[in-house]
């Protein structure tokens, strides 16, 4: 097995790394010295341009091109906003390098503020991590008294203040539209886009908001190359991600991986999950975070066409939605054999009922729909024409909404319609079984 | 979207805010540029939790009065983010995550066991006022599942989070540490 490239956890179990000096030590802050001595903030865009990067968060969108979006001309203050709002289930990869390696991010957003010429920056941290937040601005305040926020950094002429600020538990202000809103002290609404935030942000400002993990992968690309992150990986998925893995498996936890490396192995290696725990059989995996589409067994380490997966952004969507999925947030769920997925399918549809901001009826009205139909299925009520009913209330949300929340409601539930028809007909037909504690269905499952 | 219980009882104690929270708050607010203090407001919404353990409209309508906003935009905003307890709870509120990846771990069955352990059922403080147990969404520790957090006093108010628990580590806590 090859050595894989770490970029982002190169020194994160270095004892101390949290504090500015063995981070220095280690190399830190080199990016900082390097992109604002010698060069402009257009060559740092265009480094992370030809580098490849996508972005972190979960959508994948190139991040030098959404740089080269935000609005110079208007002359109107730039902002720089880091969504560390990370609350998509499955995903606990952002919490484990700020709360590890602060200093990485802090780097990082200076870098990027750097090449948005912003003089104003914001971490938005999920209120849950207040004691990230500590630990986040412990390091802040080494950086200033270093000079390395401030006026003038490192006599380079550019000033920086930042700041980090929480959020109160809402799983929606992970939206970036909506994180905006939170910031600016308000509900966390989602905007109707157009206006983008790159022209109408903060403020109405001129807004980047950008991924923990994405604004951490900046100073590398700065130290080494665009071109050298690019090498690293496959096609158009470059670079390193973390995928936090979780479930039934022996060795939860944040990896990071160079993208490309094959699902099955990541599954089974003991360099990663480790397999299955107490020996059991993998029945699912949800590839990216709760919001994107549920695969079977099957359909997980091969695409319908029988080709390994790979953990890239196109092989795991290798098929569409018929039989693909995303890499999302990197939020990895395994299920073993004895998941019950009525179960965790109603789990989901909970969360998004919960989480729902209520301002489109869409997503407000069939969030409650789906979860009060997948409790009935659950709980032994179901009628046939639920699971019908369900694909139905998923199709309406799906597209007709102000934010992507109701399209990530919709996706689960209607995936796993899609991979495990059998499973929701028999709890449907068996009620009395299906509602036995720790009752699973054994049948194959259905593969669209 | 969810109804959270909101006590409209006037709190006369929590009109008076102490020097450490004024401070806090002049430090929150100093983040945003001129005219844009009202960012600052869920900030001091952690930090008037943190003082008095509750979220009270007698300390919102004070928040109001140092952001110079309507108190209707606390409400508005203390209402909406789920942390925010609205009404008195118990001394110690075990936020505990009940979502998919926790509830594969037995997250549910933690739930159940906590209630039973401390009396304290359906978001209700416990009959002995130790104990609420409020079942939250994904913390974000989904690799470290069953878990939760809690907010302790003895870490100035900082939020703790509690991984991989299992039943005799509960013991262990309610019987040790959350006293
Ligand atoms: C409902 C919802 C929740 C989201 N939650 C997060 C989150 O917790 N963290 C995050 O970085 N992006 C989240 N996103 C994506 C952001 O809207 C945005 O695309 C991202 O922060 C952009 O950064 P990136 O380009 O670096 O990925 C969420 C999106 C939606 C629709
Ligand atoms: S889709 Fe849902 S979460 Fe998004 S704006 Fe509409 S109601 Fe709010
Ligand atoms: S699902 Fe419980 S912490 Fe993520």
């Amino acid at each position: 097995m090859a050595t894989q490239t770490k970029i982002l956890t190169q020194h994160i179990d270095v004892p101390g790394i949290d504090t500015l000096a063995v981070y220095r030590q280690h190399g830190g802050y080199a990016a900082v010295e390097k992109a604002l001595k010698t060069m402009s903030p257009d060559a740092v865009v265009e480094e992370v341009k030809k580098s490849g990067l996508r972005g972190r968060g979960g959508a994948g969108f190139p991040t030098g091109m959404k740089w080269s979006f935000i609005d110079r001309k208007s002359g109107n203050p730039r902002y720089l906003v880091c969504n560390a709002d990370e609350s998509e289930p499955g995903t606990f990869k952002d919490r484990y390098l700020m709360t590890r390696s602060p200093h990485s991010l802090i780097e990082g957003m200076i870098v990027s503020s750097f090449a948005l010429e912003a003089h104003l920056s914001y971490i938005y941290i999920r209120g849950e991590m207040l004691a990230t937040m500590r630990i986040l601005e412990k390091a802040i305040v080494e950086a200033y008294a270093a000079g390395l926020l401030g006026k003038n950094i490192l006599g380079s002429g550019y000033d920086l203040d930042l700041f980090v600020a929480p959020g109160g538990g809402a799983y929606i202000c992970g939206e970036e539209t909506a994180l905006i809103e939170s910031l600016e002290g308000k509900r966390g609404n989602p905007r109707n886009k157009p206006p983008f935030p790159a022209v109408k942000g903060l403020w109405q400002n001129p807004t980047v908001v950008n991924n923990v993990e994405t604004i951490a992968a900046t100073p590398w690309i700065i130290n080494n190359g665009g071109e050298a992150y690019a090498a690293i990986g496959v096609g158009r998925s470059t670079g390193t991600k973390l995928i936090s893995a979780c479930g039934h498996i022996n060795k939860p936890g944040v990896y990071e991986i160079e993208l490309g490396v094959p699902v099955e192995e990541f599954i089974y290696s003991d360099q990663y999950c480790g397999g299955i725990w107490k020996g059991k059989k993998l029945k699912a995996v949800v590839a990216g975070g709760s919001s994107v589409p549920i695969l079977p067994a099957q359909l997980i380490t091969k695409t319908a066409a029988g080709e390994n997966r790979l953990m890239t952004y196109e092989s795991l969507a290798e098929g569409g939605f018929a039989s693909g999925t995303m890499l999302g947030s990197g939020g990895f769920i395994v299920m073993d054999e004895d998941t019950c997925i009525v179960r965790n399918t109603h789990s989901f549809a909970r969360f998004y009922h919960h989480e729902s901001c209520g301002q489109c009826s869409p997503c407000r009205e069939g969030t409650g729909w789906m979860e009060k139909v997948l409790h009935r299925i659950e709980t032994g009520q179901g009628r046939m024409h639920d699971i019908d009913l369900l694909v139905d209330v998923a199709k309406k949300i799906e597209g007709n909404t102000i934010c992507p929340l109701g399209d990530a409601a919709a996706w689960p539930v209607a995936s796993a319609i899609r991979h495990f028809r059998d499973e929701f007909i028999w709890h449907i037909e068996h009620p009395q079984e299906a509602t036995q504690p720790g009752a699973v269905y054994r049948g194959e499952a259905a593969i669209a | 979207m969810s109804a959270y219980s909101f006590s409209t009882e006037k709190v006369s104690e929590h009109a008076h805010f102490s020097d450490a929270l004024l401070e806090k708050a002049r430090v929150a607010i100093a983040k945003y540029p001129e005219g844009k203090q009202k960012s600052a407001v869920l900030e001091i919404l952690h930090d008037v939790q943190n003082e008095f353990g509750w979220v009270s409209v007698t300390a919102m309508d004070r928040v109001a009065e140092l952001l110079s906003i309507q108190p209707i935009e606390v409400y508005e905003v203390a209402s909406f983010y789920t942390m925010f307890n609205l009404e008195p709870t118990g001394k110690y509120v075990l936020e505990v995550c009940r979502t998919g990846p926790c509830q594969l771990r037995g997250a549910e069955e933690l739930i159940t066991y906590l209630e039973h352990k401390t009396g304290a059922h359906h978001g209700h403080p416990s009959p002995d006022g130790r104990f609420t147990v409020k079942p939250v969404e994904c913390l974000a520790a989904c690799g470290m599942a069953p878990c939760l957090q809690v907010r302790l006093k003895q870490l100035d108010g900082d939020y703790k989070y509690y991984e991989n628990l299992d039943e005799p580590t509960v013991d262990r806590l309610i019987a040790e540490e959350w006293i």
